[in-house]
């Protein structure tokens, strides 16, 4: 999931306009730019929107960290071609951000000045080669039981742009176990290597799904409006309950000595991930937080010569044609 | 030299000038200075690691001695890579990146171009594939250099730095030698100085556009393709691509 801990905003909007609207979600009518809608709904949208795009274009750096260093050529071909799907991903998540009336660069300015978040998750290092594999497997992993919801999104847009990243992702996803996989059972160093980076990676990946439904008070107005269709403990159980015989099948040690099958429940028990570290890392305190905004914008203003000299370029180019004609 | 000693060079040539250069480009990945360029250079650099692993595949088929592509690319030391010198040399800001990579693709379209008809069908296949992708290559880097030569000051500025710093490197991949001698008279690959006035018609027609004046002087940077003598920087690039095969001999990935 690449948006946590969004907020509600509350509606101060005419009674019968807010009930019709909530007639329309309630009747599972997409919502569409040009519809009315209360002012609470669209802050909530561009906030969770803009977060998911940043998410994808900050999560280019932690994988990007190993394409240098991937070991075969195909490994890289497939990195790369994952790195670039992720940066698709935030140019639709940025445009569908802007149906709702707020630019690109506007975004990012908030970003930038620590305004805006992007999943915790991409502030925690990629360390050996298995948490490339690790990453596709268990965040993207992660990142599609959340969204496989989200396509049911009331937002037309929003969930327009989830049908095709799901696509991407589950593609991702299967990579990324199959790139583990390799490790898994490979030499003991390899081996050594994928379980490390599960045992690493393991509770950062159900921290995406952000604080537990009794903690989330934020949650209850989105519900209701269909910006988010499933909580967040339903989702966390979803991932570890189909993710768990994924690690069996690796032959890795389970990463918590909690999880246990529940005949009664149905489903796996686990051990809560340590909140206060989430919260933690939500704040900028998490290992790469710092690092990763200080690569972003610096690539953002060493890049400004670029974008001003291209500008500049079709500015002239466009004088110059109607100066022809 | 056998024919298959010659092609054996012919295709290590191609492919670790795909190879190095691919690597480079990669290295801006999530560091471009706006979304739609970190997507189109990682697509760059994916196309070239595709080439990479057909042009080396090939090579060490005609080698015949059981090496594949990632034998190639991940086990060989510094002085057996051929590829020419300005692929190796840093990236720079996304100027020198982007001039680099115009001054490099003009070199490739007519190289692929020429290999669509080469007398070896294997070369004929890979050129037709890569042909494609350079000529999109070729458009994108080419409508850059304009737009950032013809841009602001400060734009112009950096790009006619970066078409002077590369320029020196640009003869090198005309260079002629008994590998080429040996295969153009085979009809496999072209006398590389057969490629030069193509090369010369689309740099000055870019470069007029931009703005930009080739630099005086006529010294030249060679070295890389017959692995005399490659720059300092090709040892920290394959230190950090090469490390997981080194560190992990054998392992399977």
């Amino acid at each position: 999931m690449y948006a946590q801990m969004i907020k509600s905003e509350a509606s101060n909007e005419d009674p019968a306009l807010l009930e019709a609207f909530q007639a329309r979600i309630d009747a599972g009518e997409k919502i569409e730019p040009r519809d009315w809608m209360p002012e609470g709904y669209r802050k909530t949208l561009i906030r969770q929107i803009g977060q998911h795009a940043h998410s994808e274009v900050v999560g280019q750096l932690p994988e990007g960290n190993w394409i240098t260093r991937a070991p075969t050529l195909e490994r890289k071909a497939i990195l790369l071609a994952k790195v670039q799907d992720e940066a698709g991903h935030g140019l639709y998540l940025y445009s569908a951000a802007e149906t709702l009336g707020v630019s690109r660069d506007e975004l990012i300015e908030l970003l930038h000045e620590g305004r805006m978040k992007y999943s915790s998750i991409f502030n925690y290092p990629t360390l050996n080669w298995a948490d490339i594999g690790a990453v596709g497997w268990l965040v993207d992993g992660a990142a599609i039981v959340n969204q496989v919801a989200l396509q049911r999104t009331s937002y037309g847009p929003y969930s327009r742009a989830m049908v095709r990243i799901c696509k991407e992702e589950s593609f991702h996803a299967r990579q990324g176990y199959d790139a583990i996989r390799a490790m898994a059972f490979g030499t003991p160093e390899q081996k050594r290597q994928a379980q490390d980076a599960l045992n690493r990676l393991w509770f950062p990946a159900l921290m995406m799904f952000g604080p537990s439904d009794a903690e989330s008070v934020h949650s209850e107005q989105s519900m209701a409006w269909k910006i988010k269709v499933k909580s967040n403990d339903e989702l966390r159980q979803q991932f570890v309950d189909q993710t768990i015989p994924q690690i069996e099948y690796l032959g890795l040690d389970l990463p918590d000595p909690g999880i246990r099958w529940n005949e009664e429940s149905g489903h796996y028990d686990f051990s809560e991930p340590d909140w206060p570290e989430f919260f933690n890392v939500i704040k900028g305190n998490g290992p790469c937080n710092v690092d990763r905004m200080k690569d972003r914008v610096s690539a953002w203003e060493d890049g400004a010569w670029v974008r001003e000299g291209l500008m500049a370029h079709a500015q002239k180019k466009a004088a110059r044609k109607v100066a022809a004609e | 030299m056998t024919r298959d000693e010659a092609l054996f060079q012919f295709l290590l040539r191609m492919g670790d000038n795909t190879l190095i250069l691919g690597h480079r480009v990669s290295e801006w990945c999530g560091h471009s200075p706006v979304l739609e360029e970190d997507i189109a250079l990682a697509n760059t650099a994916l196309d070239m690691i595709g080439q990479t692993q057909l042009w080396l595949g090939l090579a060490g088929e005609v080698e015949g001695k059981a090496r594949s592509a990632d034998d190639l690319a991940f086990l060989r030391d510094a002085w057996d890579f051929r590829n020419v010198l300005l692929c190796e040399l840093p990236t720079g800001d996304f100027g020198q990146t982007l001039m680099r990579q115009f001054l490099y693709d003009a070199w490739s379209y007519g190289m692929t171009d020429w290999l669509k008809g080469s007398a070896d069908p294997r070369v004929a296949a890979i050129a037709e594939k890569a042909h494609k992708e350079v000529t999109y290559h070729l458009e994108r880097s080419g409508d850059t250099v304009v737009g950032l030569g013809d841009g602001t000051g400060e734009s112009h500025t950096r790009m006619q730095k970066s078409l002077d710093y590369l320029w020196p490197y640009v003869v090198e991949m005309f260079e002629k030698d008994k590998v080429d001698e040996v295969l153009a008279d085979a009809g496999i690959a072209p006398a590389p100085d057969d490629l030069r006035a193509g090369y010369d018609d689309i740099t000055a027609r870019v470069l007029a556009e931009a703005t930009l004046t080739l630099p005086e002087g006529s010294y030249v940077h060679k070295g890389g393709r017959n692995g005399r003598m490659h720059t300092e920087h090709l040892g920290h690039l394959l230190t950090s691509m090469q490390w997981l095969q080194r560190a992990y001999p054998g392992a399977a990935w």
